[in-house]
């Protein structure tokens, strides 16, 4: 519903930490906002679990932001359920999220060089 | 209850729009959750774990929604900025109009005194309704015994104005100072800016004279000094130190108060018991009800009645709650004002109202696209009130700035007799009416069009639905107009009440010639000016050169200009007459030197006036108004008889025409006028003529300077102090109801031009909706007449169903503040008819447009549009 014209990856930067897990987790599969969540949990090792509340509170915000769109064909019958909807990282979705990355890992070439260099565990 | 079925419940708190679209999915998740807890503790855990989600992503779930319509909004609204500005104009004057009014009725009915708990203060009365006055001052001997015997108050204190000179080096000035005892400070909980407040010490006969300034006095006069606090200063010739100084915005118990001296009593004062002159405070001890203090007072009213059978016969007490305690015109002026900026608010709410309705037909394919793309009609509702409540906030704050701009105009309908200090102004309390005004009007003006605007179905897509649509929509803007036409028409009628009121009082014969004529005070030093001879030696000397000046025709002094001064009333007795009638029977007291009647312009009905050769050696006389002969003597000659008033038998010699001495409203007491030279020395101080009352050919103000070198050279002690026309006095008699009527007219006005400007709206909206209607009718060969008149008859009728309503209202509202219109009746035909021929002028005027444009419709083209 808004006709603004395309934001720049960069104006959307800071991302939200859930919104980047979300972009992660689109990067290779298409999936349904369960799924997302089971799949951010797996790649954290369990650390990270998204609420429903969280998650779906995100997905409306990229939705409008255009970093992720629904995807109109549904998957097989026998594997679809009427409810779940299907999301995939948009163009823009991956550019921000790259964007991010740069950031981020910017971000800790500072911190090294202030000498918080993480230990090993 | 399910752990599923709360979550659901939960999820209502999302927008609906949100829940509608992941409400399912979450709930699925959820339920998939559910599936591993089992036990009692892990479901608690689940639930709370539910709610700790659902909460914060609700509420910003709703920020998104509101943050996207007000951003919508806003665009929207910059794309229209005709109808943006128009519509915040409106809210603007509704909001700000009922918040001045607001600010004033706070101020002066609602809000507590600025004292601590003011619902424990009372002013206390004598009661002698027998004669008339159920509020009556109260005597000193009186207040000793009522102070002394009651138990029901914590304490209990007296004060009484006076008008004393202060000299203290620069030019001598006249002061309002409160006289009081060294209980009031204390009673109302006050302190000090700088220095101390009165003590008992300070009550007692003898002691050196003390002197509290208020904050207005010492700024002006003292230049905010603080080392003021010790300094010494002479008020009407004794000696006072200035003690304290209190904050700025103290005043009691009237704002006219400058500065606060102790009252002293001697034992001389306790010996009159009908020398009404204190006004008496007392606060209530904790846990005593008013009631129970009333029934106190009333046993102990008995008993003194007993005791003094002559001077306190049927003299009950009257306790009134100091809180709340507004005359009832002040009360029905403040109500009719609030009563008319709330149907201007009305007014303009109906306009908003309208003018959204307008807007909403237009935007109908807009928000149809809006809706077939999936936003929820909740989600239209949103946009739509959000959008009124922009206009609105717009409106109120511009509203505010007005309320804040207008308040000080509208100070001078506040009592001055009330004691809250200042003029009303814009603070927390009345920013947050206003606030809430705001909400409530963005709701009111816009609920019924968005409700529209997202009917049961949005079929504005649909192009047959189009007529349908905008013909109700038509509707239920005509019964805006209606309102609008009807709370204007209550306003005019009431407006036109109030100027009729006006104008017959200002039609009233004050009694005397007021034109060419200059009055000013030359306040007497006492205890100098006590003595008979020097005050006689002072008025010769100013007398003997004013009347020498080019263009005088007559000088003389009096105690008090009429207008000026409503006391000063003695009762009356007539020997071999002591009836029960003689105990109603008063008259106002003054004291006059010769060729004052001349001054003032008062005819001379029978008899002689005050001469010259009226002294202590000759026989007491007295020169009355006609309406004290008609009084006591009816239907026989007053001169020549004989009455005891103020001390003295005296002899009528003179009778002159009655003056308007409590102003043009009220009825006045007959007069009786004294010779300056028969008021003894060391008597009535306060009645010595100190007004100067100069008649002039030439244009008044333009003697003054040669007056005040005359006084001054009489003794240039004497301030000049209250130079006034007498014209001015009388006008300022009607100032406080002109500037009623002015307010009232003022929203009036606003009233009528906003029911016009919704006139022209609908019709004008009404024309161009029915473009192909007009257009087929012209083809069909109605003449351009019968359109105008189409259009006309359409405005015209409204108007007067508008007319008939407000009359109603009108006639109800008249009666309401009937305190207010001096005698006029509520249903005076004159103020009726213009206010209803005023509406449909006005409705004549916002048709003439519309019907104009209809007229010169090219049919053709009207009819290809569609």
């Amino acid at each position: 519903m808004d006709a603004n014209a395309p934001p720049t990856p960069e104006s959307l930067l800071p991302l939200p930490e859930a919104a980047l897990h979300i972009l992660m987790s689109l990067s290779d599969e298409d999936r349904h906002g369960y799924a997302v969540i089971q799949d951010v949990a797996a790649r954290t090792h369990g650390e990270v679990r998204l609420s429903p509340g969280t998650l779906y509170r995100s997905i409306q915000r990229m939705l409008e932001q255009g970093l992720i769109e629904e995807k109109r064909e549904r998957p097989a019958p026998e594997e679809d359920d009427e409810r779940r909807r299907y999301y995939r990282i948009t163009p823009l979705g991956t550019a921000v999220a790259r964007a991010e990355a740069r950031r981020l890992s910017e971000l800790v070439r500072l911190a090294h060089a202030s000498g918080f260099v993480p230990q090993k565990a | 209850m399910t752990l599923l079925s709360f979550y659901r419940l939960l999820l209502r708190l999302y927008p609906a729009s949100f829940r509608s679209e992941y409400g399912a999915e979450m709930a699925a998740i959820f339920a998939a959750s559910t599936a591993a807890a089992d036990g009692w503790a892990s479901r608690v855990a689940l639930a709370l774990r539910a709610g700790a989600d659902v909460f914060p992503n609700a509420i910003r779930a709703h920020a998104d929604v509101l943050r996207q319509d007000v951003r919508f909004s806003l665009r929207g609204l910059s794309r229209a900025p005709g109808f943006t500005a128009t519509a915040i104009a409106v809210a603007a004057i509704g909001i700000g109009a009922t918040t001045a009014a607001y600010s004033l009725l706070d101020r002066v009915l609602l809000r507590p005194l600025p004292f601590p708990e003011p619902e424990r203060l009372v002013r206390v009365w004598q009661d002698q309704s027998f004669r008339g006055y159920r509020e009556l001052e109260v005597s000193p001997p009186n207040y000793r015994d009522y102070k002394s015997m009651s138990h029901s108050f914590e304490s209990m204190g007296a004060t009484m104005s006076f008008s004393l000179n202060l000299v203290d080096g620069s030019a001598p000035r006249r002061l309002d100072v409160e006289g009081m005892t060294s209980e009031i400070f204390g009673m109302l909980g006050s302190r000090p800016l700088l220095g101390r407040l009165f003590g008992e010490a300070d009550d007692r006969a003898g002691a050196p004279g003390t002197l509290v300034l208020s904050h207005a006095l010492w700024a002006e006069r003292f230049g905010a000094d603080p080392s003021v606090i010790g300094r010494g200063v002479r008020l009407d010739d004794e000696p006072y130190t200035i003690v304290g100084v209190m904050p700025a915005g103290f005043s009691f118990p009237s704002r006219r108060a400058e500065a606060w001296a102790p009252m002293r009593f001697t034992e001389d004062d306790f010996q009159e018991r009908t020398n009404f002159s204190l006004h008496v405070y007392a606060r209530l001890r904790r846990g005593v009800s008013l009631e129970a203090a009333r029934a106190e007072m009333s046993g102990i009213a008995g008993r003194l009645e007993r005791a003094y059978p002559k001077d306190n016969a049927k003299t009950g007490v009257t306790l009134t709650p100091l809180q709340g305690n507004v005359p009832p015109q002040s009360r029905q002026l403040l109500g009719a004002l609030f009563g008319a900026a709330v149907a201007v608010l009305l007014i303009a709410c109906t306009n908003l109202a309208s003018l959204l309705l307008a807007r909403g037909v237009a935007r109908r394919s807009e928000l149809a696209v809006r809706a077939a793309l999936g936003a929820g009609r909740e989600r239209l509702l949103r946009q739509l009130l959000t959008e009124s409540l922009i206009l609105a906030f717009a409106g109120g704050a511009l509203g505010v700035a007005l309320a804040a701009a207008a308040t000080p105009l509208a100070a001078r309908l506040v009592p001055a007799s009330l004691p809250v200090g200042g003029t009303p102004g814009v603070d927390l309390r009345v920013l947050l009416f206003a606030a809430a005004l705001t909400v409530l009007t963005g709701i009111a003006f816009g609920v019924v069009p968005a409700l529209r605007a997202c009917g049961p179905r949005s079929e504005g897509l649909r192009e047959g639905a189009r007529a349908g649509a905008s013909r109700s929509a038509g509707r239920l803007r005509a019964a805006f107009v209606v309102a609008q036409v009807t709370a204007s028409v209550a306003l005019l009628v009431a407006c036109g009440l109030l100027l009729r009121a006006l104008w017959s009082l200002q039609r009233v014969d004050p009694g005397f010639r007021a034109d060419g004529v200059l009055t000013l005070g030359t306040a007497l030093p006492m205890p100098r000016y006590m003595k008979e001879n020097v005050r006689d030696a002072f008025y010769d000397r100013v007398l003997t050169d004013v009347r020498a000046m080019p263009g005088v025709s007559a000088a003389g002094f009096i105690s008090f200009v009429p207008m000026t001064m409503g006391g000063g009333i003695w009762p009356i007795a007539v020997n071999g007459k002591e009836s029960e009638a003689e105990e109603t029977r008063t008259a106002s007291l003054r004291f006059a030197t010769p060729g004052l009647f001349d001054a003032l312009g008062v005819p001379l009905r029978a008899g002689r006036p005050i001469t010259d050769a009226d002294t202590l050696r000759s026989p007491n006389v007295a020169v009355v108004s006609e309406s004290f002969g008609r009084q006591v003597w009816p239907g026989e000659d007053p001169i020549g008889k004989h009455f005891f008033f103020a001390f003295d038998e005296r002899t009528i010699v003179g009778v002159v025409g009655d003056v308007r001495v409590r102003g043009l409203e009220r009825r006045s007491e007959p007069q009786v006028y004294l010779p300056h030279r028969q008021m003894g020395d060391d008597r009535l101080p306060f009645f010595a003529p100190k007004s100067l009352v100069v008649r002039s050919a030439v244009a008044p103000a333009t003697l003054l300077p040669a007056l005040r070198e005359i006084v001054s050279r009489a003794d240039p002690q004497i301030p000049v102090s209250d130079v006034r026309l007498l014209s001015d006095i009388v006008r300022e008699d009607t100032a406080p109801r002109r500037a009623q009527a002015r307010a009232l007219a003022a929203f009036a006005l606003v009233a009528l031009a906003l029911a016009g400007i919704g006139i022209h709206g609908l019709l004008a909206f009404s024309v161009s909706e029915r473009e192909r209607e007009i257009g087929v009718r012209v083809v069909l060969g109605a003449q351009p007449g019968e359109i105008l008149r189409m259009i006309v008859r359409h405005g015209v009728r409204l108007a007067a169903a508008g007319v008939v309503l407000g009359a109603a209202a009108a006639y109800g509202a008249g009666r309401a503040m009937a305190a207010l219109l001096a005698g006029i009746s509520p249903a005076d035909p004159a103020a009726f008819g213009t206010a209803a021929a005023i509406a449909i002028a006005t409705a004549l005027v916002g048709s003439l447009l519309p019907a104009r444009r209809a007229v010169r419709l090219d049919p053709v083209r009207a009819i290809r549009s569609e």
